[in-house]
């Protein structure tokens, strides 16, 4: 049950992340939204990476030597989080300055008005 | 080893270290180089790596070997079938990753030579083409991946690139909001993805397509299909047919499509392409392909379960095909603007490609499938690269009005026709493409899909003929108002600079080549493709004739028959009487009875009030769709969200519910 | 940007080193413990996001760290290149070789009593790419932050 609580915590990330997508007319607390939404998906990665009692070919993680202890973790999920991290951040900053630049051709800093593509 | 075989073996590493090395170069070159050099620099790097695909492409669906390369490996590394955990980056590139390589390989050189005279008027044009070369890496990388979590980072590359690319005309505000909208869209998908793809690692333990496909094809055999593998198909199809910009996922797919900068838009049709390959990688090689064994031209089917689902989801993929054809050729009718107008048709024919392929995957391992499932599949195959040779035609010809008359309203415009003569060309030979008329080689596609697709469902072959006559109805709008009638005054005169006639000439060269010989390149082209995907070998009998099950079709026949007609319209019309010139006032356009001159300024009817009447008479069906297409981004999502659920519903209760 | 207090300027003046270290480290070690290029360069990069809210944007040159960035994604994509030479796309061609960068072999870690000890001239290209990713992450943080912060300035001064 205890270990469920990670995959609890990342249902609630991605929840109000996607409630903040969803609900939230501010540019900003949209991006925020991604943001939260990112987090979920990159804690869910995390928590798949804990394995129990299998051999160890990691050289990350190294209890198993010092406290005879057979958790370990997946060294390939942590390299997906990371690259996820590192793409998020571009998307992110991308996401901010088409925001900024909106801000100072149109001077909308909602979704209400950035509406005039449509049709 | 020889040269020519280490560079075989090594082409898919080459063909993606290409872009990217030419992509980090190019600022310093502009530096301490100059503009020029850094022009001719990026075609020749785009030269070099088309080149390289085509080598590769070549060797792969002239042996039919799949190349398979593993990233860091010693030399002759094989690929690590033998499981364990993932460390290693695999590329797989068989018929059809060459294929689409192929397609991201021709329109990157023309948008490129296009690009040469298109942004002299632009400052940054260094960070333009870095981009550019980004976005060609992550769509080749996109298709020749043989990892999933490899295609996530191509994807978001991809779209990180683009969005970049179509803010490049920093002085529009709305290309601001169309790529912070696409952007969005994207990176919702892209973590949906990435969700997905943590699924399917957490329960089988591996990143690789192929191995993942046999491990699920495994555990299906073992202890049957689990919820995991049917949420993951659903996440999979929604995703990749949001990137591919199906309907209702198609939201931002025309703000950003209308709003980059005309060769990126060419280029962007080829990104959604990669999208769309994606789906039908996930559809066949890591679900449908290991349900069955195909040996002696029969079916054994080893999985039920498996292949019920992948039926499902073709039907699912078929459902999204026919809606996607349908609002967007509706939807195309009634803009004004130029660029937004080719995007709804952007969308239209995606839903050809869905449908074509979907007919196949709702049909694999059965009976039909050899029947009419091969046919279909190789006519939405086929279409994909027709549609990226004539789309980007169009976008580019499209890009080349803007040029010269500085506006995209198409109410604005008019009378290019008399300066414009190649660019006028080139538009007919796209528009026709695009309407399927024949000879030219979107007919051919179109007609491998409608023969196959009427023997699948007769209502759904009726509807994509419906849609063709829509697209035809459609750029005959666009050519009326943008070439025809008289010339504006704020138009400059002359034709577009010669590199834009070249970037055009490329692609309209390719039309007419796969027009005049459209079965030869279904036999070279799309049959190993068909072959990679499902394991089952196209009709070898094709030569000159494309045989479509129901009917053949013969370009040279029917331009003998064309030429026949014309020689006897000739001869009938020097038979006949001499001098009937109209005088008076036959010479005037005939305009409803009306007066043709008000104040003696020549009367014109504007582009939109062409369909004035059609537009009104379903007035009931267009105003909801104008609502739908709010500019709302969160209601955009909404529809993402709600799509997303309804795939994953109805794959995930399949046969428990329903 | 306007220069902040004198208290913030010699906070990060007495913080600049300490945390320059850091970033370095996390850097050059990327290829024994937790981290590597794009961590230390974020932490340098957030280092001179400090920086500049201390000291102002101007005195930055921008073409500067775009060479850097540009530099920095060569060196990578260019070892990767290098690596085709002796093996595949990526193949490590300096571990274990007579070219002295990073050329020794990494020691497993089953016969160390500590966790994550071994030498740092280990890694080969690894190392290599380390060290351009993390000059190429301090650009392209430095760059976004410089981007945005003169916006926001002008911004301001626009009204």
């Amino acid at each position: 049950m205890l270990s469920n609580i990670p995959y609890l915590v990342v249902v609630a990330l991605m929840v109000i992340g996607l409630y903040i997508i969803l609900f939230k007319r501010n540019l900003i607390k949209l991006a925020m939204g991604i943001t939260l939404l990112e987090t979920g998906v990159n804690l869910f990665l995390i928590t798949l990476a804990y394995r129990h009692g299998e051999v160890l070919h990691a050289p990350v993680f190294t209890s198993m030597i010092l406290r005879n202890d057979t958790t370990f973790s997946l060294p390939t999920p942590h390299a997906l989080t990371l690259t996820s991290i590192v793409i998020g951040v571009a998307t992110t900053a991308l996401l901010l300055t088409f925001f900024m630049q909106l801000y100072r051709k149109f001077k909308v800093s909602t979704t209400d008005d950035l509406r005039r593509l449509r049709g | 080893m020889s040269f020519y075989g280490s560079l075989i073996d090594n082409s898919p590493a080459i063909i993606i270290a290409i872009p990217l090395a030419f992509a980090f170069l190019t600022p310093l070159i502009d530096r301490f180089l100059g503009k020029s050099i850094r022009n001719f620099w990026a075609v020749l790097g785009v030269l070099l790596a088309g080149i390289m695909t085509f080598v590769m492409a070549y060797e792969v669906l002239g042996t039919g070997n799949a190349i398979e390369y593993v990233f860091g490996g010693p030399n002759g590394m094989d690929f690590p079938l033998t499981g364990g955990h993932p460390v290693r980056i695999t590329f797989y590139v068989d018929g059809m990753g060459a294929f689409m390589g192929l397609i991201m390989a021709v329109v990157s050189m023309a948008a490129v030579i296009y690009s040469v005279s298109f942004i002299k008027k632009f400052t940054g044009g260094e960070k333009y083409f870095t981009l550019l070369f980004l976005m060609l890496a992550a769509n080749f990388g996109m298709v020749f991946t043989g990892d999933l979590f490899n295609l996530f980072v191509w994807f978001e590359v991809s779209s990180v690139a683009v969005c970049g690319l179509t803010v490049f005309r920093t002085n529009r505000g709305e290309s601001f909001e169309g790529a912070a909208k696409y952007l969005i869209y994207c990176t919702i998908g892209g973590l949906l993805l990435l969700f997905a793809i943590g699924l399917l690692y957490g329960e089988y333990g591996h990143l690789n397509i192929n191995m993942l496909g046999e491990a699920i094809a495994g555990s299906a055999a073992s202890k049957g299909l689990i919820m995991t593998d049917k949420i993951v198909l659903g996440i999979l199809v929604s995703v990749f047919a949001l990137k591919a910009g199906s309907v209702p996922m198609h939201m931002a797919t025309p703000d950003a499509y209308s709003e980059a900068p005309a060769p990126i838009t060419a280029m962007f049709v080829t990104a959604s392409q990669a999208g769309l390959y994606a789906l039908f990688r996930t559809g066949f090689t890591l679900y449908g392909s290991n349900a069955f064994t195909y040996a002696n031209d029969t079916f054994t089917v080893k999985l039920p379960d498996l292949l019920e689902l992948v039926h499902v989801a073709g039907w699912i993929i078929i459902i999204l095909g026919v809606l996607s054809m349908f609002v967007g050729v509706t939807l195309a009718l009634v803009q004004k603007d130029i660029k937004r107008l080719m995007a709804y048709h952007a969308i239209s024919q995606t839903g050809y490609m869905l449908l074509g392929v979907g007919v196949g995957m709702a049909v694999l391992a059965t009976a039909d499938f050899t029947e009419f499932g091969r046919t279909a599949m190789a006519g939405g195959i086929f279409h994909i690269f027709n549609h990226a040779l004539y789309k980007g035609l169009l976008f580019l010809t499209a890009g080349a009005i803007i040029y010269k008359a500085g506006t995209r309203d198409l109410n604005k415009m008019g009378g290019l026709g008399r300066d414009m003569k190649f660019t006028a060309v080139f538009f007919i030979i796209g528009a026709l493409a695009i309407a399927g008329v024949p000879p030219m080689n979107g007919f051919s596609s179109k007609l491998l899909i409608y023969e196959s697709v009427f023997r699948f469902n007769p209502v759904i072959g009726a509807i994509a003929m419906l849609v063709s006559l829509l697209t035809l109805a459609s750029f005959v709008k666009v050519f009326y108002s943008a070439f025809m009638g008289p010339k504006k005054k704020e138009m400059k005169g002359g034709e577009v600079p010669n590199s834009m006639l070249i970037g055009m000439a490329v692609l309209a060269g390719m039309i007419v080549v796969f027009s005049i010989a459209p079965s030869l390149v279904v036999r070279s082209l799309v049959d190993p493709a068909v072959e990679a995907l499902t394991g089952v070998a196209g009709d070898t009998s094709r030569n000159l004739t494309l045989f479509t099950g129901e009917g053949a079709w013969n370009t040279i026949v029917f331009l003998g028959a064309v030429l026949m007609a014309v020689i006897v319209a000739l001869i009938l019309h020097s038979r006949g009487q001499k001098g009937t010139v109209p005088k008076g006032e036959g010479k005037k356009p005939y305009l409803w009875g009306n007066p043709t001159e008000i104040d003696g300024r020549p009367i014109v009817v504007p582009g939109s009030n062409v369909y004035w009447g059609f537009t009104q008479a379903l007035k009931k069906y267009f105003d909801p769709m104008d609502r739908l297409h709010s500019g709302l981004i969160n209601e955009y999502v909404f529809w993402l969200i709600l799509m997303a659920g309804i795939v994953i519903a109805t794959l995930g209760f399949w046969g428990v519910v329903f | 940007m306007e220069r902040m207090s004198p208290v913030v300027r010699t906070v990060v003046k007495i913080a600049f080193a300490p945390m320059f270290a850091f970033g370095a480290y996390i850097i050059l070690h990327g290829h024994l413990t937790p981290g590597g290029g794009f961590q230390g360069g974020a932490i340098i990069g957030s280092l001179m996001a400090l920086y500049l809210v201390a000291f102002g944007a101007t005195a930055w040159k921008k073409k500067l760290l775009s060479g850097l960035e540009s530099g920095g994604l060569l060196v990578f994509i260019g070892t990767g290149i290098l690596g085709l030479v002796s093996g595949l796309m990526f193949y490590n061609f300096l571990a274990d070789s007579d070219i002295p960068i990073f050329n020794e072999a990494v020691p497993t870690m089953l016969g160390y009593t500590h966790s994550n000890w071994a030498p740092l001239w280990t890694g080969g290209t690894i190392s290599v790419m380390n060290l351009a990713v993390g000059i190429e992450v301090i650009a392209g943080l430095t760059l976004i932050v410089i981007t945005m912060g003169l916006f926001a300035f002008e911004g301001k001064e626009g009204g």
